[in-house]
């Protein structure tokens, strides 16, 4: 018997809102407001018909309940669980969960950041990282957070598994093969691994081109109940949450068992398990990649490569378009956007990519996808597993 | 500059320690393991009691990244530094900053030794043993 979750609940909306320069303008609830009103209309749908919120950032304290005041919706689900970049991924499962259960029936979920625009206002950035136990144990030995952090992951990688800066580099150029592609993306234009490798350090071993964007953006997702879908604008082409799962393990690198394994082993391992498929069952990914040894990681951890073998596996160039495993087809965190957590546009793409509607970056034929957020220090992990009406 | 750090609390006794140049670890009494960083409860198996223990300081590296560049102005004057994750014999892992070694040099796997901030800052680090 299939987990009661699968293939309960379809995304039938999504909207995200990025630009050229990486600024996007108005106040944060402004920008929310748009992709929201985005997304229920390419849902078909209306505010009226929202009775679940999921959102983490944009409020003081209680996320959830201040948008939903400002929407004018009074929801029977609420969440405003904050676990980085995963948080997005966290929420479908929670959404697709509730709405499975019967506990609400139409889910909004939204994210807008502007660390872009807030930077050049001259405001502060990653404050929030600064727990009590960071401040005395991590913070006066000069660890620079959060690429000080997946650079010891990318030390230990190394030293462990010989995996080399040449390999992590692929990835970024891999990604940004897909960027040019994308007309949306911030960084377009070509790239190589030498390009990468003398882009300057600030923490080695990773490069400043295998760190992730700073730039502003927004999405939104709108998902349903199975008896639902009919409604919508997508009844004959939903996008099924088949799998889920999450796990974290840590909140400071110094914390993290095991430099080489994180937490997607667990949240992987259950989400292809409640979606009754396996990594090679899969036609795109959607990886978190703040960084590149975060792509890697994911990549073994997620089972597409054996332990150690990720700088193998990427080495020529099996993310990139025509690979064997396209990946980050947006062009990723590391070149279409990133406002501080990625998750959110993983998801958009996914769906865009199942619904045969990602244009030039089009993966033909595309029926599953994996969308994995990682958020923190390599902390938390939320996978997602979606499908087309084919494979549900 | 005003003083932005915690309260001491729990952690005293390690700054009391660590300013006379010895180092102490949290272990439990239960189950015998030692923790860090110090808490109220055994992470391992929940007990409360926990007890100061001197170390050595002996351990390895366990993961290194050179910083080139600093997170805050008043440790900019230090780069390029090593940022350390070190294995203590005792089977826990701290963070620190690598010292008395040409910081591109320190390498995992390297043997290494714990000191108190050579500054007598709430800070320690590591020196090659």
């Amino acid at each position: 018997m299939s987990h009661p979750v699968r293939g309960a609940a379809a995304v039938v909306g999504v909207a995200d809102e990025v630009s050229p320069d990486g600024t996007i303008p108005g106040d944060l609830r402004s920008v929310e407001s748009r992709v929201i009103r985005a997304a229920l209309d390419d849902a078909g749908l209306g505010l009226a018909d929202i009775d679940g919120i999921f959102t983490c950032t944009g409020g003081t304290m209680m996320h959830s309940v201040e948008l939903a005041e400002y929407l004018g919706v009074s929801p029977r689900w609420t969440c405003s669980t904050q676990t980085g970049g995963s948080s997005y991924e966290l929420h479908v499962e929670q959404a697709a969960a509730a709405i499975a259960l019967g506990l609400c029936e139409t889910a909004l979920v939204v994210y807008a950041s502007t660390p872009r625009s807030d930077r050049r206002r001259g405001g502060a950035g990653m404050g929030v990282l600064a727990t009590p136990e960071r401040i005395e144990w991590e913070m006066p030995h000069g660890l620079f957070l959060p690429i000080g952090a997946y650079a010891l992951a990318a030390s230990r990688h190394m030293a462990v598994y010989g995996t080399t800066s040449e390999q992590l580099a692929q990835i970024a150029v891999d990604t940004r093969r897909w960027a040019e592609r994308n007309p949306r993306a911030f960084a377009r234009d070509p790239l190589t691994v030498d390009d990468v490798l003398g882009s300057g350090t600030v923490a080695s071993p990773l490069h400043k081109l295998d760190c992730c964007l700073v730039t502003d953006g927004a999405g939104a997702l709108v998902l349903t109940a199975a008896h639902r879908v009919p409604d919508t604008r997508h009844a004959d082409d939903p996008v099924w949450v088949l799998g889920a799962g999450s796990h974290h393990t840590h909140s400071m690198i110094s914390q993290m068992p095991d430099l080489t394994v994180t937490p997607g082993v667990e949240s992987g391992e259950r989400a292809f398990a409640m979606a009754e498929l396996g990594p090679a069952d899969v036609d795109v990914v959607e990886l978190y990649d703040s960084f590149t040894i975060t792509v890697l990681l994911a990549l073994e951890d997620l089972g597409f490569c054996a332990k150690g073998e990720g700088g193998a596996f990427v080495a020529d160039g099996a993310l990139g378009p025509g690979g064997a495993l396209p990946g980050q087809t947006s062009g990723g965190g590391l070149s279409f956007t990133h406002p501080g957590a990625f998750g959110m546009f993983l998801l958009v793409e996914a769906v865009r990519q199942l619904r045969g509607e990602a244009g030039e970056r089009q993966v033909e034929g595309a029926r599953t996808a994996v969308a994995h957020g990682c958020g923190g220090v390599l902390s938390a992990t939320s996978t997602v597993v979606l499908g087309t009406e084919e494979v549900r | 500059m005003t003083d932005t750090s915690p309260e001491p609390g729990l952690s005293a006794p390690f700054w009391e320690a660590a300013a006379q140049g010895q180092l102490v670890l949290p272990r439990c009494e239960a189950c015998g393991r030692f923790v860090w960083y110090p808490r109220a409860l055994c992470p391992h198996c929940g007990s409360d009691a926990l007890a100061w223990t001197p170390s050595a300081g002996a351990g390895t590296v366990y993961a290194v990244s050179v910083h080139h560049k600093a997170p805050r102005p008043e440790l900019a004057g230090l780069t390029p530094y090593a940022v350390v994750l070190v294995d203590l014999d005792e089977g826990v892992r701290m963070m620190a900053r690598a010292v008395d070694a040409d910081a591109e040099e320190v390498a995992v796997g390297q043997r290494v030794v714990w000191r108190p901030d050579p500054d007598g800052g709430k800070a320690f680090v590591f020196a090659p043993a």
